[in-house]
């Protein structure tokens, strides 16, 4: 799969796959401008905004960050952590809606 | 006292063989030995800060989530918020479309000052760092220019004049941490720039602070914040701009 023997030393690699990154990253970001400015809405909104996004992180980590080229070790030292931030945005939903509901009972009207 | 600055004896390099795959991941943390072989504790404490610093936007954009949803008052709408008027008509978040395409250009200059830095053209290099301080500027200019519209238009932290007073404080929260990283980051690719046109890393001149040869695997550190500043703010453009 990664000539992981090749790179061991540095992280050096060919200029074409950097610049043929930044064209990929350049179009991304062109895409979710799109999404807003033809004004997609809903489900396919969200799912377009989230596609570019990760797209994009996925990229900008594998390649500029030269993760892809890295040990498992490093990989899941530093991009599973991460993943708690989702147990936590699970947690802040549930809170978030009581927060809601609790407005709603009792402030109605939102004032 | 002999200067342990020639960072191989830090690395772990006398490590038995490597594997690869799970085999190799279990065998690096199963033994009394350094665990991030093949990278220099420099690189490895680089990404642990990004680790730190990943959470740090991660608890942001989690109040950031749970002050709007937890709002009874609707969310102003960014697609108008940050409209500019360009020859009359309004342009929908051209700005922040701009700030975005300025900051990734300045990650691919890093990205090729990395790649120079490697060859050991320290010029390329130098003026490539440059390049990406000068983006980075003006990114923080662009910002500069956004929060001072909005301010004039009557945002503050507990108001706004379109809806939900939220808006203001996770704005000026999120964005200005995100331009303070930023403008370090500016400020430190100055400096690194600085090192790496003089020369420092080809004639081994130890650093004012350390006391030890830099190398241009230094670059590639430098470089790995600057990506990091940039992926940070691909996540505040989709949670923050579009959502």
């Amino acid at each position: 799969m990664t000539d992981a023997t090749a790179h061991a030393d540095t992280q050096h690699h060919p200029i074409k796959l950097y610049l043929a990154v930044w064209g990929w990253l350049f179009v991304l970001s062109a895409c979710s401008y799109l999404v807003d400015y033809i004004g997609v809405q809903g489900l396919l909104r969200w799912s377009l905004i989230i596609l570019f996004m990760m797209l994009k992180a996925g990229l900008i980590v594998a390649f500029f960050m030269h993760m892809k080229w890295e040990r498992l070790t490093l990989i899941y030292a530093i991009l599973l952590p991460p993943l708690l931030i989702l147990v936590f945005v699970g947690i802040m939903i549930y809170e978030a809606n009581y927060t809601l509901l609790t407005r709603v009972v009792h402030f109605a009207g939102g004032a | 006292m002999e200067h342990l600055a020639d960072d191989r004896v830090m690395q772990g390099h006398t490590a038995p063989p490597k594997m690869s795959g799970w085999r190799g991941f279990v065998a690096d943390w199963a033994s009394d030995q350094g665990a991030f072989k093949g990278v220099s504790w420099g690189k490895a404490m680089m990404w642990v800060f990004l680790l730190s610093d990943t959470f740090v936007f991660g608890c942001f954009l989690v109040a950031y989530m749970t002050a709007r949803m937890s709002t009874v008052v609707p969310w102003p709408n960014p697609s108008e918020v940050f409209a500019l008027e360009i020859g009359g008509t309004s342009v929908p978040l051209i700005l922040i479309a701009i700030m975005t395409f300025v900051l990734i250009s300045s990650s691919g200059t890093m990205a090729l000052a990395v790649h120079y830095g490697y060859l050991r053209d320290r010029r390329k290099a130098g003026l490539l760092m440059l390049l990406t301080a000068f983006l980075g500027a003006c990114f923080v200019g662009m910002q500069a220019f956004e929060w001072t519209k909005l301010i004039h238009e009557g945002v503050r932290p507990w108001e706004n004049p379109w809806g939900a007073p939220q808006f203001g404080s996770t704005f000026f929260m999120i964005t200005g941490f995100h331009g303070t990283h930023v403008t370090f980051g500016v400020i430190f690719l100055i400096i690194m720039a600085r090192k790496v046109l003089r020369g420092d890393f080809d004639d081994g001149r130890r650093g004012f602070f350390t006391s030890r040869k830099g190398r241009y695997e230094s670059v590639e550190i430098m470089g790995l914040y600057w990506h990091f500043v940039d992926l940070v703010w691909v996540f505040i453009f989709a949670f923050f701009y579009l959502w």
